[in-house]
């Protein structure tokens, strides 16, 4: 699978899009929807939430096991992707593109975020 | 530090097709090829195709074989007729489920018994320490087997691609040796998924080319690769119990709504079997002040409940254990087993929640089973 060059990744199976007017957009990875399975359920943090890099801020359900979603940056959320709420495949489907999860307005990047071909790298081992 | 997980004799099939693969006791088994869901609707509407090679095949020939295990498990085993097969389980003294079964009468005198994976050397352990003073052998045949099964409406028409075997005189819990795709194989129209289908029992070296002929004859009709994650949410569906979860060595058959396979009215060995004083005591027990019933429950909501998640009343008392649980394909909602107090376990019952990590999540109580095919 390909991590699109563009976006960074964190440790916990999110990308995080390169900021526009200070707003990212955060979804999990390929990787991490191909490890879940068919998602079926997603608990996304609320508009005007804060969230804490490293913290959970939601949950992913999949047919196996349920899985929670962290925060890949410290953050205020300005939107949430009500698309994927009410078709959770997106996921599965679109990791990197339909099925984005929120935006944040950035307040703080943790210094460990991972390029594509690091993230490449993390998950190949 | 435990063992290196067995891989059957598909393995290399399935790293070739891509599978997820997952351990399952003690095996190393094709969870999912693709979309767990996609695999779970084509058994539903056309068919799948799985290896179950972990289950244990123990043999049980001989004068007394049917004696030893009708003396060993709680079913008529005597009274099954050659060619036909048989759901029963092998309970412990107290009562206690050590395992379901299905026993296969493969002739006069012999007899196949298929156990779960995770139990089979229990259950070969049980009967071998059962067989004394009967006149019969019991053989571990485990590794003598492997096992595809096609499952789903159109397997019939997939099978018969590939057999003259007579499929039209095949009845559900039957099975009878045959050629497949060149590959000799005891058929069985048996399987864990609620719809029609076949269990293919065959040699280990001949599995890879009836799987290869499989996939080719049932593509034209949507034939799909099927992994151990869609087998569950099958099974789920159809209200079959899975051992571990609704089954345990704590729970009797009556426990699990079950009692119906306990025979006590079977005569061989006057009529002794193990388990039959406890038995009889939980049959009176599930008759007179049922203390935990099976019961089904539906979400209204689209969180997941799962296995060991608590069953609570209006006021959060709890009522009760979610034994397996998962999203249910067919009725697009969660679904879930739960042993519910009796008084809480009719259908209809108001007020039924599961504890959702700390979220009470409201349930609707129905009857097993969740999805029964047309026929």
């Amino acid at each position: 699978m390909d991590n699109p060059q563009h976006l960074r990744y964190s440790k916990e199976h999110e990308w995080l899009s390169d900021a526009e007017g200070g707003v990212s957009t955060v979804g999990i990875t390929e990787h991490a929807a191909n490890a879940l399975g068919d998602v079926v359920y997603v608990d996304l943090p609320k508009v005007g939430d804060t969230i804490t890099a490293g913290e959970t801020c939601g949950e992913l359900e999949s047919t196996k096991s349920v899985s929670d979603l962290y925060a890949p940056v410290d953050g205020e959320i300005t939107e949430v992707n009500e698309g994927v709420t009410d078709d959770p495949s997106l996921v599965n489907t679109a990791p990197f593109e339909g099925g984005w999860l929120f935006k944040v307005k950035v307040t703080a990047v943790p210094d460990d975020l991972l390029s594509a071909d690091e993230y490449t790298a993390f998950t190949a081992g | 530090m435990t063992d290196a997980p067995r891989r059957t004799a598909l393995d290399a099939v399935h790293r070739a097709l891509g599978a997820t693969m997952t351990d399952f006791a003690g095996w190393d088994m094709p969870l999912r090829y693709a979309s767990e869901r996609d695999e779970h609707v084509a058994v539903r509407t056309r068919a799948g195709l799985f290896d179950l090679s972990h289950m244990g095949e123990i043999t049980v020939t001989g004068p007394q074989a049917a004696d030893l295990l009708d003396h060993a498990l709680v079913g008529n085993i005597g009274s099954v007729k050659p060619g036909r097969a048989r759901y029963t389980m092998i309970c412990q003294e107290d009562g206690g489920i050590l395992d379901d079964l299905i026993v296969y009468r493969l002739g006069e005198t012999e007899y196949m018994v298929v156990a779960n994976a995770s139990n089979a050397q229990t259950v070969l352990d049980a009967l071998t320490a059962r067989a004394g003073g009967f006149d019969a052998a019991i053989r571990d045949d485990r590794d003598a087997y492997a096992l595809l099964a096609v499952q789903g409406p159109e397997s019939p028409g997939i099978l018969k691609s590939v057999t003259d075997a007579d499929l039209d005189g095949l009845k559900y819990y039957a099975g009878l040796p045959g050629t497949v795709a060149g590959v000799d194989a005891l058929i069985a129209r048996t399987g864990y998924t609620g719809e029609d289908g076949f269990e293919l029992f065959v040699r280990p070296d001949d599995a890879p080319a009836l799987w290869a002929a499989l996939l080719a004859a049932g593509e034209g009709v949507g034939l799909v690769p099927c992994g151990l994650s869609c087998r569950d949410t099958l099974r789920l569906e159809a209200g079959m119990p899975l051992y571990g979860h609704e089954l345990t060595t704590a729970t009797t058959p009556f426990d699990a709504g079950l009692g119906r396979v306990v025979k006590f009215e079977k005569t061989s060995n006057g009529g002794a079997f193990v388990g039959r004083a406890a038995l009889e005591a939980a049959a009176a027990r599930a008759e007179e002040r049922p203390p935990r019933k099976l019961v089904g429950l539906i979400a209204e909501g689209r969180r997941v409940p799962r296995a060991g998640y608590t069953v609570v009343d209006a006021a959060g008392t709890v009522i009760g254990e979610v034994t397996s649980g998962a999203p249910s394909p067919t009725l697009g909602r969660p679904v879930a087993m739960a042993y519910v107090d009796a008084a809480h376990a009719a259908p209809g019952t108001e007020g039924v929640k599961v504890d959702i990590r700390g979220s009470h999540e409201p349930y609707e109580v129905v009857a097993l089973p969740f999805y029964k095919r047309e026929k």
